[in-house]
């Protein structure tokens, strides 16, 4: 246990950067997919079918891939992260962190797109009809009949979504930002007799993670559920 | 008339209207895709001889013999033994015996929340960075216990999707606990499961590409050869992001077919936190 006792700041330092990683990408792909799901479900075929293609395409991609396109192929593209320069603190966050927050969010986005259609798909098609005979304009047949249920319904969905993007956040150790499984590699490398404990320790780091985020979504599904 | 939760039917004008929007998108969409083939035209990376690799006998045969052959061999191997993992694990977490309900639920607990990556490359120096086959087996041991652990919980929910009559009737007519899981409900149950987990075979074929991180073999580890001999990044990582899309659309194909023929009309299983699964989201 002492490898992870004596370096706690470099464990703290790579859970630190994954919760800035997950924070940063979690809202991201959150803004991106519902733009996403606006284009997918609305009434121009050429968006929707758009939105279709690269909700297909991402979704059968793997993740590192799509880091892969933005380490490679991105720069051609004219997108590039070297005016990324923020020090927060201990955090260095550089051109890699931020080549690691886009791909993380434009992968999650699709996701997140999915969820939230699968919301919109689970609100019954009678309540729409009724709020329109009852005389409600476009508006308010969206604001206050179906959008609400609609999201209603796409918590779970969308809470699950971004447990894996926790999860997913790991990818980044791969192309050069130092979160937690970078330093769990590094560490387990100099001390690899302890290479148990430290795994554990590190489990346990994004075990709290995500159970803390899983609660915190059970509270919101459970105070928004209807009856 | 179209019946949308969403829209009522268009009028006329409005038609008009969304045809103006359709056609703007559509040529903002095409301006978009011009640029950026210019830009990749420009940058050289559209060049025969950067192609040139992909039609090569000799590389295209390694690329899909020791590339996606190697990376569909390690996604097998994992949902293989990940079914068979997941069988235990889902009927112990089912089991009436506090003593292995509760060990079996903190197993598919502790192997869903932690990430795949941490699990490889703590097995492959569990199982030795020096040997050669050791990340081959990292990546394949990885990817069983987390598929394993999801897969449990899928086969809880394809058990609990079962209609509640069926049980009950079993046991009315005699039957006893292990009868009526090994004749009524399990039946039932891996019908209802087959589409979820060839789903879980698109996440696990996903994740291999993750044994970059450990040294391990397969399409990434080739692609990585290739664009490193013939300093053709971009090429190497469109044609790789293909091959992983194309085995992927087919296994989700597969999927809805055997969703249509073995289970019908009734929702896809939905199963909490596996967010990576492609049709997890996905209504009937």
């Amino acid at each position: 246990m002492n490898a992870v006792l004596d370096n706690l700041d470099l464990y703290f330092r790579g859970f630190g950067y994954t919760l800035f990683l997950f924070l940063a990408s979690g809202v991201l792909s959150m803004v991106l997919g519902t733009l996403l799901v606006a284009f997918r479900v609305g009434p121009i075929a050429v968006l929707s079918k758009a939105a279709a293609f690269y909700v297909t395409m991402v979704r059968n991609t793997p993740l590192v891939i799509v880091f892969a396109f933005f380490s490679f192929a991105a720069p051609v593209l004219d997108i590039k992260f070297n005016w990324l320069q923020v020090r927060f603190g201990d955090f260095d966050l550089t051109a890699f962190f931020g080549a690691a927050v886009v791909s993380l969010s434009l992968y999650t986005s699709a996701f997140v797109c999915e969820a939230l259609r699968s919301g919109v798909n689970a609100v019954p098609l009678g309540q729409a009809e009724a709020a329109r005979a009852i005389g409600l304009p476009f508006s308010g047949v969206m604001t206050q009949v179906v959008l609400p249920q609609a999201f209603r319904a796409s918590v779970p969905p969308l809470a699950s979504v971004q447990i894996a993007l926790i999860k997913n956040t790991s990818v980044a150790a791969v192309f050069g930002v130092a979160e937690a499984v970078s330093q769990m590699r590094t560490l387990t490398n100099s001390f690899s007799s302890e290479r148990t404990a430290i795994f554990v320790a590190f489990a346990i780091g994004y075990i709290v993670l995500v159970e803390l985020f899983s609660f915190a979504a059970n509270r919101l599904e459970r105070h928004w559920r209807i009856a | 008339m179209s019946a949308s939760v969403l829209f009522d039917a268009p009028g006329p004008r409005t038609v008009a209207r969304h045809r103006v929007y359709s056609v703007v998108a559509a040529v903002v969409l095409l301006a978009f895709l011009v640029w950026a083939v210019k830009r990749f035209y420009d940058a050289g990376h559209l060049e025969g001889d950067k192609w040139e690799v992909f039609v090569t006998p000799r590389f295209l045969e390694a690329l899909l013999v020791d590339g996606v052959l190697e990376t569909v061999k390690m996604a097998a191997t994992a949902v293989a033994g990940a079914v068979v993992l997941g069988f235990v694990l889902g009927v112990g977490k089912m089991s009436d015996h506090g003593w292995l309900r509760w060990p079996a639920w903190a197993v598919v607990e502790f192997f869903r929340a932690v990430p795949v990556l941490l699990l490889m490359v703590f097995t492959w120096y569990a199982l030795g960075i020096a040997d050669d086959s050791s990340s081959y087996w990292a990546v394949v041991v990885a990817l069983t216990l987390y598929n394993g652990a999801v897969l449990a919980e899928v086969l809880r929910a394809g058990v609990n999707a079962v209609p509640k009559g069926q049980a009950e009737a079993a046991y009315a007519i005699g039957m006893r606990k292990t009868q009526v899981m090994n004749i009524i409900l399990m039946p039932q149950a891996v019908k209802i499961m087959l589409p979820a987990i060839i789903s879980q075979c698109v996440v696990a074929l996903k994740d291999t590409a993750l044994g970059l991180y450990v040294a391990a073999p397969g399409l990434t580890a080739i692609s990585r050869s290739i664009y490193l001999e013939f300093d053709n990044r971009v090429p190497t990582m469109f044609v790789t992001a293909m091959l992983y899309i194309v085995i992927n659309l087919i296994l989700t194909w597969l999927a809805t077919l055997v969703q249509k023929r073995f289970v019908g009309e009734k929702k896809v299983l939905q199963v909490s936190m596996v967010g990576g699964a492609p049709d997890d989201t996905k209504t009937a």
